[in-house]
């Protein structure tokens, strides 16, 4: 499908040879997932070159963004990718709270990330479900997604909302938890801890699942790290970079945990770091639930009665999200930047296809996983 | 596997009870469709999802139809591939200007007689994304819509209840109960 504004078709990168064959997929794709275009060159069953075409949920996002209020701005933070909604509001928050100078209450630092790592754990379980998923292994598939439901249902019961979407705000968290709800996460995490460690012995001990994602759409390191690309993508490629670490912020700057680096690149590599990233958050809500301190989850956002600029680096579970923002004399947003982790892998990801086959493709595109709105904004 | 494969033998069923059809949806679509085309379709329809803009939280909680809790198939919905196949269009979004050809070619695709579903609350006017130079409004828009279902994303439970109205309506011809 052609959609430039002008007449003129779109032209796609050239690949030259015998035999080679064009294949055309989307915007609208075959299962229950965002717009784009893949197109595809290939030699019989052999991708030689992809080139994406995205751009379909652009929203104009940060036009709407100058001008807007702190809460409108933030409305739409939230919405910039959905399954990062608590990632991009404390990004937004943090870049506010930097801007105007502002201190924000401990228990609310902490409780924006006990719901970040509920947030990271929800995604990655229903991640490895699904690329066993593409690879037509769908036991593992409906056990995954049960798991992520029981986090989802949780996450409602504690915060009012199943993906926790608007309960980070500028100045510290909507909504407080109390000591009952918290006793359910430890429940919560306990069923996890039963229940996940069969799940990955099932994925690594399924032969017929390993021949698909072992050795499938490999990022060379070399890429990785030029391309700067965060989360499970750069660390399944030997880059060791992750913002709760190397940025440190509250309350991740006293809790304990490991940063987990594989060296392979490939689709089983980015599987197995979102397992260990699992276990990781799973060890760092135990520590937050632990040490989560008393007192208030927010303070009045005052304004400074000038402009000012702000900018943070958070975590999300697809990588590191970037905000940067310009707030002018009243309080209102003049200019808003969020940089979606994708901004980095969706570029590498038409590398790691070269040389698969094109049936590998949803394996090793859900194995990037990389946001379509968050890309397009 | 095998142990996984025992233990979900004799283990009760995740899968909870039917959540009532949300009645009050059905107001808007018994002036949509003639009885016979609803009549025609039965109790099965098979739905294709749109993304015509979405952030991609509805997705997530579409998604969640097909886990164990909710498992959409038992009420003989069920999704498809292709629009050719189906007799819903689940829209979600507000429609972007670069998805409105696509969202107008996929309904021209899917055969007669059909649905359009508007998931979400930015499918119905936009959301907090209307008025942006790069969106074109809510699904109804650019296509006709015969039941909107509110929510930022609606929870599956919500799905549910209006896709199981949809059903009930196809059932009882054009009389809402």
């Amino acid at each position: 499908m052609q959609l430039s504004a002008s007449d003129e078709p779109y032209a796609f990168l050239a690949a030259q040879g015998e035999g080679l064959h064009q294949i055309a997929v989307g915007p609208v794709h075959a299962g229950i997932i965002e717009p784009g275009h893949f197109r595809f060159t290939a030699n019989g069953e052999t991708v030689v070159r992809l080139e994406e075409r995205l751009g379909y949920v652009h929203k104009g996002i940060e036009s709407l963004m100058a001008g807007a209020s702190l809460e409108a701005a933030a409305r739409l933070a939230a919405r910039i990718s959905g399954d990062s909604t608590v990632a991009y509001s404390i990004a937004f928050a943090r870049a506010v709270e930097a801007a105007l100078g502002i201190e924000v209450p401990a228990r609310a630092h902490w409780l924006r990330a006990l719901m970040a790592e509920l947030e990271r754990i929800a995604n990655h379980l229903g991640d490895i479900g699904a690329v066993c998923n593409d690879a037509a292994f769908a036991l593992m598939h409906a056990h995954t997604i049960v798991l992520r439901e029981r986090v989802l249902r949780q996450s409602n019961a504690c915060f009012g909302h199943r993906l926790m979407m608007d309960r980070v705000v500028p100045g510290g968290v909507a909504k407080d938890l109390d000591r009952a709800l918290a006793d359910e996460i430890g429940s919560l995490l306990k069923a996890i801890r039963e229940a996940f460690p069969r799940l990955i012995d099932l994925y690594d001990e399924t032969a017929s699942l390993q021949d698909r994602t072992v050795g499938t759409g490999i990022l060379s390191h070399a890429l990785a790290r030029q391309y700067g690309c965060g989360g499970y993508i750069g660390r399944a490629s030997a880059r060791s970079f992750d913002a709760r670490r190397d940025f440190a912020y509250s309350p991740y700057d006293t809790l304990q945990y490991d940063v987990p680096v594989l060296q392979e690149g490939d689709v089983n590599a980015r599987v197995w770091l979102r397992i260990r990233e699992v276990e990781q958050s799973l060890n760092l809500i135990d520590q937050i639930l632990e040490g989560l301190p008393t007192g208030d989850i927010a303070v009045a956002i005052s304004t400074t009665g000038e402009p000012s600029e702000g900018m943070a680096l958070v975590e999300g579970f697809r990588g590191d999200i970037l905000c940067w923002l310009r707030l002018d004399a009243t309080g209102k947003v003049a200019r808003c930047h969020l940089r979606d982790p994708s901004w980095f892998q969706w570029p590498v990801l038409e590398a790691a296809i070269e040389g698969n086959i094109v049936a590998d493709f949803p394996l090793c595109n859900k194995s990037f996983n990389c946001s379509y709105s968050g890309h397009d904004l | 596997m095998r142990r996984l494969l025992f233990d979900s033998l004799i283990r009760s069923p995740l899968t909870e009870g039917r959540p009532d059809p949300d009645y009050s949806m059905l107001a808007e679509l018994a002036s949509t469709l003639a009885a016979s085309g609803r009549r025609k379709l039965g109790r099965s329809l098979s739905i294709r999802e749109i993304d015509a803009g979405s952030c991609n939280g509805c997705e997530l909680e579409i998604h969640a139809l097909n886990n164990a809790f909710y498992d959409i198939d038992r009420f003989g919905l069920r999704f498809v591939a292709s629009p050719r196949h189906a007799d819903v269009l689940l829209v979600t979004g507000p429609v972007t200007k670069n998805m409105r050809e696509a969202l107008e070619r996929t309904y021209n695709a899917t055969p007669a007689p059909k649905w359009v579903v508007a998931v979400g609350d930015c499918a119905v006017d936009g959301g907090c994304f209307a008025g942006s130079y790069a969106v074109v409004g809510g699904v109804s828009a650019v296509v006709p819509v015969d039941l909107h279902i509110a929510g930022c994303p609606p929870s599956p439970e919500t799905l549910l209840k209006g896709l199981l109205a949809l059903i009930e309506n196809a059932e009882h011809g054009a009389t809402s109960p």
